[in-house]
């Protein structure tokens, strides 16, 4: 199978993405300006800053050429995951719930920490055990998951909240520590934290590489 | 140049003297257009003319060097076809006059150094002085710098992976900026800044040319700071991260693409220095029509098209043929580019406006004609710094509360609140985060690694400045060993006051002559850096901060060292070249000494060979920690490393080695500073095997043994002891009240 990983102007964490998704299947770069998918069979939405996240966070890049297409792919099923950035753009696009609001602290902040997976029998978290802690980095300013109230029971009752932070290290001040949520057909997933900076001892944890494994996995079943 | 009684080329900082040269070298008068050049290439930032011959001294030789002073960075050989190209560069007074643009853009400048020789910059580091803390400015300007910092950095995707941060009161005017960047290319990417082949098109690209930063460099960068900074703040330039990430990876796939004959950055000086030094480097001349220079307003003059400081634009020299696949390629970035001239083999730089010629000068007079000064360096018979009030509350006999005191001070405490603020892991290869080891850690494709520290400790230098400036290259080394990593090439930024004047002449000579032996004792080349002058203020001037920067290989990223205790059980050792003591220490200053007149000499050998012998110990894996003895002393590495690896420790003092060790004061003992200490742990075996070479003065001693949840220290008085959380909540929290401090302040 081939991961397809997004590049816009402004986009950082794309090669480390790359470089994640070949640790379990292909990949390749898609460049923002381009319709065509190349024939991937997922699609990762990586972190930075596209488009220089100049007027709101994602509010940009959800127009490119290419996003039409992802979203198109998203429609029909395909899995979509989205890391930081990449979270940001899918909820502005609408194909995620919620949004994301600036830090409690206003400040960009970059740690390692503790999530929680809430479901496994997700085409992202089917290599997680139920309520295991995965260490994965997160670095952002604006990661503040929020929803209305009644939007957030919504999410809550589809089960579509697959990780939150640990006790005690939500530092972005997420609403009930949502980490990361999928949509109500469960084939889209974002999250701020960076699995992508979590797939080799050498340079920190592994536990980012199970989310990977975990799609081309639930691709292999299906196939 | 409004003042009528003030001739124009004293206004805009040139001497009588040189201007009496420029008329000599034209034959003539200059006009507007050529003054104004002149004058931002005679400056001291542009021309270093009371540097440059002292600079001389500096040992740029090295069997790793690929490229050296001169080129936009120098550059090492690392093995495998790759090289590492790094810099340091000074921010200083845009930093004071505007600290969070200040900051930003002097990331933004040393980052395109650094793709202008053709890497891709992998790493940032920044060197910060500040005045004391409990100044409400010091904590604005912090907060601001580190936020310009991160802005910059964390946007365009390169990590910031180390740093220093120091507050003395010689800074409290003049806060110093340094940022340092690395970046990594194949050999034959490489590329020089040379304009060669007459005919061939001069091209700019990325931001439009504006009218911010006019006169930056030579208005902020080459005078003393005054009470009127506030009015030249518009002379600082507003950084655009997105603009600069699109430059990047435009002008990486220029040269990937072969489409490039040298390339050059725009930074102080605008388009005069970059243009004039291509055309030097070349031997060449060049034609620039600057009607052709897109710019961000309408009517700006010749004069301020060819001198503004707009950020995030680079220059290229373009074979005929090539121009549309150029442009192209600029398209897809969006990057705006522009054929604004050409290389021509009359000497000269000549600007055209419609056509017209409106300057016109022979560039050697630009580029190597400026006069070099002589310093009248002079060792003040009074002490330059005023000494400041005792701010440590703990008694003299007090160490056990004075260890704790020692770690929540804000030159020792955890720079955790600082680096948290910056993506270290960008990139994906940061194998040793801050705080994880003495210097940062960074894989290459191979499985080796390099290894990079930034580190002065300008009160020592301002104590010594020949001996000072020894121990911060050492200093820098030491880091480097306890990664296992050897140097491979040093950048330095010079930090000074007004070089005018005697006293500070006399540093900066003593400095130079420091830094020049100390490369030489540890063979290693200086690659380029960078001079920044006049910073001083009513005040007087800074501590003399000739901030390093050094660059080293490992052959094994997996084998990295780690500064924290690894293991229950481990014995510990130190290894010790040279006596602890206390004048010019940070226990000193907090308890109000004066600054001496001079530190202890140190055997440079015995330092190398301490050095040496920890860096083959971590390479072959025999220690599981390594931690250089730096600031605070012996008591303060043993609470790093304790708290590193949340281990503690039992230490017997008396075992200590060192010949003078013992009969010194407790307290000296305890927290006196000296260079080419280490503390390692690991297997006692292992540990008893590590020996000094034969005639080395250089003691091992096996002092003690890690395990439970306290720091005790026994001496021949009694046991000193400390749980973790008594030593770690005063580290964690030394920095992070002050900086909340600051964003309550800005509310």
């Amino acid at each position: 199978m081939k991961f397809g990983v997004l590049r816009f102007p402004g986009t950082c964490d794309e090669v480390d993405a790359q470089l994640a998704c070949e640790r379990v299947a292909g990949a390749e770069i898609l460049w923002h300006g381009d319709r065509d998918l190349k024939g991937v069979d997922a699609i990762v939405v990586p972190g930075g800053f596209s488009y220089g996240d100049y007027l709101r966070v994602g509010a940009i890049a959800r127009f490119s050429p290419l996003m039409e297409s992802v979203i198109d792919f998203a429609r029909e099923g395909g899995p979509v995951l989205g890391i930081c950035n990449g979270f940001q753009i899918l909820c502005e696009a609408g194909l995620l719930p919620g949004a994301l609001l600036p830090n409690r602290t206003l400040r960009f902040v970059c740690r390692q920490v503790d999530l929680r997976v809430e479901r496994t029998d997700t085409p992202f978290t089917n290599a997680c055990e139920q309520g295991e802690l995965l260490s994965i980095p997160a670095k952002h300013t604006t990661g503040c998951w929020y929803a209305p109230k009644q939007l957030h029971e919504q999410v809550e009752a589809n089960g579509q909240v697959l990780l939150r932070y640990a006790d005690g290290q939500n530092f972005n001040g997420s609403l009930a520590d949502v980490a990361g949520v999928c949509n109500e057909a469960g084939n889209v997933f974002g999250l701020m934290p960076h699995p992508e900076h979590a797939v080799d001892p050498l340079t920190g944890s592994t536990d980012g590489l199970k989310l990977f494994a975990s799609i081309r996995d639930s691709l292999a079943a299906h196939v | 140049m409004s003042d009528a009684t003030v001739p124009a080329h004293r206004v805009l900082g040139l001497t009588d003297a040189e201007y009496d040269l420029i008329l000599d070298k034209l034959g003539r008068e200059p006009n507007a257009v050529e003054l104004s050049m002149f004058s931002l290439m005679w400056s001291e930032h542009c021309a270093y003319k009371h540097s440059k011959k002292l600079l001389g001294q500096l040992p740029t030789e090295g069997p790793y060097l690929l490229m050296g002073p001169g080129e936009n960075a120098g550059a090492v050989d690392v093995g495998d076809g790759l090289a590492i190209a790094f810099k340091v560069e000074s921010h200083n007074h845009p930093s004071a006059v505007e600290p969070f643009q200040g900051a930003a853009t002097g990331v933004g400048g040393i980052l395109r150094d650094i793709f202008a020789v053709g890497a891709r910059p992998i790493a940032v580091l920044d060197s910060l002085r500040f005045g004391e803390p409990t100044g409400t400015r010091s904590r604005y300007l912090l907060e601001h710098a580190v936020g310009g910092i991160g802005h910059y950095g964390n946007s365009i995707g390169v990590p910031t992976v180390g740093g220093e941060i120091y507050f003395e009161p010689a800074y409290e005017q003049n806060c110093l900026v340094n940022a340092m960047a690395l970046g990594i290319a194949p050999h034959d990417r490489l590329t020089r800044a040379a304009a060669t082949g007459p005919g061939n098109v001069l091209v700019l690209f990325g931001a439009l040319t504006g009218r911010d930063g006019i006169g930056g460099a030579s208005v902020l960068a080459s005078a003393e700071l005054d009470e009127d900074d506030a009015d030249k703040r518009p002379t600082v330039q507003i950084g655009d991260p997105f603009a600069e990430k699109k430059l990047l990876e435009c002008s990486l796939e220029l040269l990937d693409s072969d489409l490039l004959v040298s390339l050059q950055d725009l930074g102080a000086a605008g388009l005069t220095s970059s243009s004039s030094e291509m055309a030097s480097k070349g031997g060449l001349g060049l034609d620039i029509h600057v009607d052709r220079v897109p710019l961000r307003e309408p009517g700006m003059e010749p004069f301020e098209i060819m001198v503004s400081e707009s950020q995030e634009r680079m220059l290229c020299v373009v074979e005929p043929s090539k121009v549309d696949a150029v442009l192209a390629v600029c398209e897809k970035w969006e990057t705006t580019a522009t054929a604004i001239g050409e290389v021509t083999d009359s000497g000269h730089l000549r600007v055209l406006q419609g056509g017209e010629v409106v300057g016109d000068m022979p560039v050697p007079a630009l580029v190597d004609d400026c006069p070099l000064y002589d310093l009248a360096p002079e060792k003040p018979a009074t002490p330059t710094y005023p000494t400041a009030p005792r701010a440590l509350k703990a008694a003299d006999d007090d160490l056990q509360a004075t260890l704790p005191e020692l770690l929540g001070s804000a030159n020792i405490a955890s720079r955790r609140p600082v680096f948290e603020q910056y993506d270290w892991i960008v990139q994906s290869r940061t194998v040793r985060r801050p705080e994880e080891a003495d210097a940062a850690v960074l894989t290459l494709p191979d499985g080796s690694a390099i290894a990079v520290s930034i580190d002065c400790s300008g009160r020592r230098v301002a104590a010594d400045p020949y001996r000072g400036t020894v121990e911060a290259v050492f200093e820098c080394a030491a880091n480097l060993a306890c990664t296992g990593a050897e140097p491979l090439g040093l950048t330095n930024c010079l930090n000074f006051g007004n070089p005018e004047k005697p006293h500070v002449a006399w540093q900066l000579t003593e400095s130079v002559r420091g830094m020049a032996d100390a490369c030489r004792a540890l063979d290693t080349p200086v690659v380029g850096g960078n001079v920044s002058l006049y910073n001083e203020s009513g005040g007087g001037p800074i501590y003399p901060t000739p901030v390093v920067g050094l660059v080293g290989r490992l052959p094994e990223a997996a084998r990295a060292g780690r500064l924290g205790f690894a293991q229950a059980g481990d014995a510990i050792a130190v290894i010790r070249a040279a006596s602890p003591s206390l004048p010019a220490s940070e226990l000193a200053k907090l308890r109000g000494d004066a600054l001496p007149d001079g530190l202890p000499q140190q055997d440079t050998g015995a330092l190398r060979a301490a050095i040496e012998l920890v860096r083959d110990a971590v390479r072959r894996g025999d220690v599981r920690s390594a931690h250089d003895v730096a600031e605070g002393g012996l008591a303060v590495a043993l609470s790093e490393t304790a708290l590193a690896g949340g281990l503690g420790a039992s230490i017997d003092l008396t075992q200590v080695g060192g010949s003078t060790c013992q009969s010194k004061p407790l307290d000296e003992q305890l927290f006196g500073e000296a260079p080419g200490t280490f503390i390692v742990s690991g297997s006692r075996e292992l540990l008893a095997s590590l020996k000094a070479p034969k005639g080395v003065a250089l003691a091992v001693s096996i002092v003690g043994e890690v395990g439970g949840d306290t720091l005790s220290i026994a001496h021949t008085g009694g046991t000193l002891s400390w749980t973790l959380d008594e030593l770690r909540t005063p580290r964690e929290r030394g920095l992070g009240d002050l900086l909340d401090d600051a964003t309550r302040l800005d509310d």
